[in-house]
């Protein structure tokens, strides 16, 4: 563990903790204006998840500890995740955790836990967010999965840290076909597994369409601020993830304050860049039909099986 | 005598006096008997294991015991890998069975089975000659048959799996039996070294021939497809604690002996075999991981996954022997290294599920995901258990598949630059195969552990749920420790399987440990489960931490859940295991073929009016229609065309034989 990947430990989960309602914030700001509204301004989430803390916790009846802990788990893996992924600096806190499959298996068990306490409800709409919710899933993290190995083959090894690294000595490898294919493929799989245009729509609450929000029904106060900050963050990390596979540059090599400043800057803005692209994409975008969906996500998985093949013959 | 040998003989020696016990001893005591007696000889068969593998190999010739061929045992590493797994997995359902058995299913001759079932299982791992070998393998399957038509008597589809199984194990038989005396045909004796001497110098065309007989035996044994279909009949008609016996030990012997022959006795051979094997692996794992996410049946679901999970270890041994064919020994230890480990994850997590659903279905006399849910209230202990097992199977940390798979993909992952068109085109693929198994194996385990234990009671039966007794609490224990340290600890387990795998590969040992990180030698790679999980627990302290600080203090207030304002929900209004994997099945439509059936009763009046709407829903396993149906259908006409030659004349019949007599003669004046 060097100084420089635990300075990464301390700073990344707490950028992405402080910077995620604000990213959600500025996304709706972008959507707002694009739609011809004032908003609310980009602080609003944040102003949100306090009055939600403000509140008495709720004990649904006949629900039980799974329900009560759910939250804690999917903010906690967002946690681990935000430690141990290469956002601003290059070297891992924890490097052993900083594991391709362990970072997305990590992902996957934080909306496992939020899908078990859909079904711990024992509503219909708690069935129905976490049949649909694992539907997709099944689908996005052999995606995930595919994509990120395609990447990964070329540098021998599927340490998220060692992939950065590799990017940035040798810029000729974002714009290779593998680079074009995975990155198309993860993009499709964000959007799926965030939740976002056109998989799943977060500002609606109609309840034949809905996927995240029908799991989500029954928390109130600070249970649901938890679920409303994991979810932010799960966004932000995906994007940072993607931002720093592609585009790692800004990114500190060295434990300096002005490297990490840089590295931090650079993260964010990264992250805010692709977080109002996604914001505009979602203007243009209606949602398509929830049986639709994993057409979208099987032609992402096929994208990202071309990758990996593409990642030998055109190696 | 070495400890090995003492380990093993105990074991044979406890588990036949068990058996015998089982006969003299009073109705009262015969399960604790039976129970204790297949726990010690679990015991000792698992100290055997642990000290082959620490090197100590035992061998022991007894040349009069069987007539023509006698008895040839040996404990080496690779066995001891088996009979450790074995051992511990009779430990637990051993002492599980205590408690299971004295509802029902403790009849002398089953509770004698029992024991003899783990002594036979033990010494199929120990045979060292081919005639060894083949007694122990039928004995195994025999007293596998027999414990499986246990309840036959209390519901009909005992019997039809039966027969499935009984069938489907002796044509697994015949191919193995051929395929070894072809091989022993070209050999000294029938011993395992000579063998193995032989192995070496077979022309490839009769090497082929052994190889694919004896992978087509072996593998109907780990519930490979096609031969599969045996295994989700057999294995949720079993009594639960023989069910995990089956599903985490038994299956495990299909891949010893496709490990055994193809790698050590005939000494690897080209890459097409492996190849096979790999396709095999990674067919069986994406059906059988779609046929479980289907299911509404939790001891059916859990045979699929066992199909499942033998296909992923099958995808690593393939994967091993291309290597091997290719040169790539460090790869090839790295990928047998993982298919062992996933082995042994897999019967940990498959003995504490079926041990788990053992305990829901005494508790509330249902398998039907449909009709259980909220046992978590009444059956704590069991929902705790089962939910350990769903974590580790489903390959999420901090589980133990989550381990063995991670080893898996960085075998393939790392296998891909290696030489070879075949080589490229197959990485990919199983990279692709192993992911969506990952994915799939989350949403089944979601839905079965979260329509089946949490929720609401979908049925008085689940409503009026009982928590087991102590000792199947007990065998859940076990297995449910072994999980936990498996997933926390595999630094301890795998320098030891690794060696294992480069000793069958002749290579290094693929992977070395330290307290809490298992780093690969050889190839860049490193993982802490350990680090991981501690990482985790204080994520989640942190959160409540920084809660109370931020948080309203007020105390939790109980409220309604939201109804649509519609009155209280009732049962029938929650998702069931069917509702739930809905989706998933339209996404698979085309592979699954699910059959539906819809009934419209319109009322008297008039047609517009809809008095009752019927709907089923059935998912055929496909494999079964299409490949199996054909042929019974075919066995069937071929008996019924034959019976028009039995009338029931006895006339007829002697002429038959007076006929065949001469032509027999006719053939030999001509033929002399």
């Amino acid at each position: 563990m060097s100084a420089l990947g635990l300075v990464g430990g301390v700073v990344q989960p707490l950028l992405v903790v402080a910077g995620s309602p604000v990213l959600v914030g500025v996304m709706r700001q972008v959507r707002a204006r694009l739609e011809g509204r004032a908003g609310a301004g980009i602080g609003q989430s944040w102003r949100d998840l306090r009055k939600l803390f403000g509140k008495e916790s709720i004990a649904p009846r006949g629900t039980s500890e799974v329900f009560r802990f759910a939250p804690l788990v999917l903010v906690a893996t967002t946690v681990v995740v935000a430690i141990v992924v290469p956002f601003v600096t290059t070297e891992s806190a924890l490097d052993p955790v900083a594991d391709l499959f362990a970072v997305v298996a990590l992902l996957a068990l934080g909306t496992v836990a939020l899908a078990l306490a859909g079904l711990d409800t024992g509503t219909a709409f708690g069935g129905m967010g976490a049949s649909r919710e694992m539907t997709i899933i099944a689908l996005v993290e052999p995606t995930l999965l595919v994509a990120i190995f395609a990447l990964s083959v070329r540098v021998g090894s599927t340490n998220l840290a060692a992939i950065v690294s590799s990017t940035l000595h040798d810029p000729a490898r974002v714009i290779s076909p593998v680079s074009l294919l995975a990155a198309v493929a993860l993009i499709i799989v964000i959007v799926a597994e965030t939740g976002r245009l056109p998989v799943d729509n977060p500002s609606t609450h109609l309840e034949l369409t809905m996927v995240h929000e029908a799991m989500v029904l029954e928390y109130a106060g600070p249970d649901l601020a938890l679920v409303e900050l994991a979810s932010a963050m799960r966004l932000t990390v995906f994007l940072g993830l993607l931002a720093n596979l592609f585009v790692p540059w800004g990114i500190a090599t060295s434990a300096s304050p002005l490297a990490l400043l840089g590295g931090v800057v650079a993260v964010a803005v990264k992250v805010t860049l692709l977080g109002a692209m996604l914001a505009v994409g979602e203007v243009f975008l209606a949602k398509v039909r929830l049986f639709r969906v994993p057409e979208l996500v099987a032609g992402s998985f096929l994208l990202a099986l071309l990758a990996v093949a593409a990642s030998f013959f055109l190696a | 005598m070495n400890p090995t040998g003492v380990g093993l003989g105990v074991a044979v020696a406890v588990g036949v006096l068990a058996a015998v016990a089982a006969v003299v001893a009073p109705q009262r005591m015969r399960t604790a008997v039976v129970g204790v007696g297949t726990a010690a000889c679990g015991v000792a068969g698992m100290a055997a294991g642990i000290c082959a593998l620490s090197g100590t190999t035992f061998s022991l010739s007894l040349p009069s015991l069987l007539p023509l061929a006698g008895v040839m045992v040996t404990v080496d590493a690779l066995g001891g890998v088996f009979l450790a797994i074995t051992g511990a997995v009779a430990v637990a359902a051993g002492v599980y069975g205590i408690g299971y058995a004295r509802q029902g299913g403790n009849g002398r001759l089953v509770q004698a089975v029992a024991p003899l079932f783990v002594v036979a299982m033990l010494l199929v791992v120990s045979a060292a000659s081919v005639g060894t070998f083949l007694v122990c393998w039928e004995l195994m399957a025999l007293c596998s048959l027999l414990l499986v038509v246990t309840e036959h008597q209390r519901r009909p589809h005992v019997a039809e799996a039966g027969r499935w199984y009984a069938v489907m194990t002796h044509l697994g038989l015949v191919a193995i039996l051929i395929g070894l005396l072809v091989l022993t045909a070209n050999a000294s004796t029938d011993s395992f070294p000579a063998l193995r001497e032989a192995g070496q110098h077979l022309p490839p065309t009769v090497a082929a021939v052994v190889f694919v007989l004896t992978l087509a035996g072996f593998g109907s044994k780990a519930g490979i497809l096609p031969l599969h279909a045996w295994l989700p009949r057999a294995h949720p008609e079993a009594p639960s604690h023989v069910s995990a016996l089956m599903s985490a030990a038994m299956v495990n012997l299909g891949v010893y002996g496709i490990v055994r022959v193809g790698l050590d006795l005939l000494g690897g051979g080209p890459r097409w075999w492996w190849l096979l094997v790999l396709t095999l692996g990674a067919v069986s794992a994406i059906y059988g991981i779609l046929q479980a996410a289907m299911s509404t049946d939790l001891k059916r679901l859990l045979g699929y996954s066992t199909t499942e999970n033998m296909g992923l270890v099958l995808v690593g041994v393939g994967a091993a022997g291309m290597f091997a064919a290719g040169g790539d020994r460090v790869l090839a230890g790295l990928a047998l290294a993982a298919a062992l480990l996933h082995v042994v994850n897999h019967a940990a997590f498959k003995t504490l599920l079926f041990l788990a659903a053992g305990s829901v279905l005494h508790g509330t006399g249902s398998r039907d995901l449909d009709a259980l849910g909220g046992l978590r209230a009444r059956m704590p202990a069991t929902t705790a258990a089962f939910g350990l097992g769903a974590l580790a199977a489903s390959a999420l940390p901090p589980g133990t598949a989550f381990v063995s798979e991670w080893l898996l993909l960085q075998a393939l992952i790392h296998g891909l630059p290696a030489s070879g068109v075949a080589t490229a085109i197959a990485m990919p693929l199983s990279v692709a195969a192993v992911a969506l198994t990952a994915g799939l194996a989350v949403a089944t385990f979601v839905k079965a552990f979260g329509v089946g234990f949490l929720a609401r009671p979908r049925s008085d039966a689940a409503q009026n749920a009982t928590e087991s007794p102590a000792t199947m609490l007990a065998g859940m224990g076990i297995a449910g420790a072994a999980c936990v340290g498996l997933a926390l600890f595999p630094t301890l387990v795998l320098p030891v399987i690794g060696s294992v795998a480069s000793q069958v590969v002749g290579s290094a040992s693929p992977a070395l440990a330290d307290a809490v990180t298992v780093r690969l030698v050889g190839v860049a790679g490193s993982l802490s489960p350990l680090m991981l999980t501690i990482a985790l627990v204080v994520a989640i302290v942190l959160v409540i931490g920084v809660l109370r600080a931020v948080a309203s203090r007020r105390a939790r207030r109980a409220a309604r859940l939201w109804d649509c304002g519609a009155g209280p929900l009732s049962a029938r209004m929650e998702y069931t295991a069917t509702s739930f994997a809905e989706p998933l099945q339209r996404v698979f439509d085309n592979v699954l073929q699910p059959e539906t059936d819809v009934d419209v009763t319109h009322a008297r009046e008039s047609s517009y009016l809809v008095e009752a709407v019927e709907y089923r829903r059935r998912v055929p396993d496909r494999i079964e229609r299409r490949l199996y149906q054909p042929i019974l259908t075919l066995i069937g006409a071929w008996g019924r065309a034959g019976r028009r030659l039995a009338t029931g004349s006895v006339h007829r019949y002697l002429g038959y034989g007076f006929y065949t007599v001469c032509g027999l003669l006719i053939l030999l004046v001509v033929t002399r």
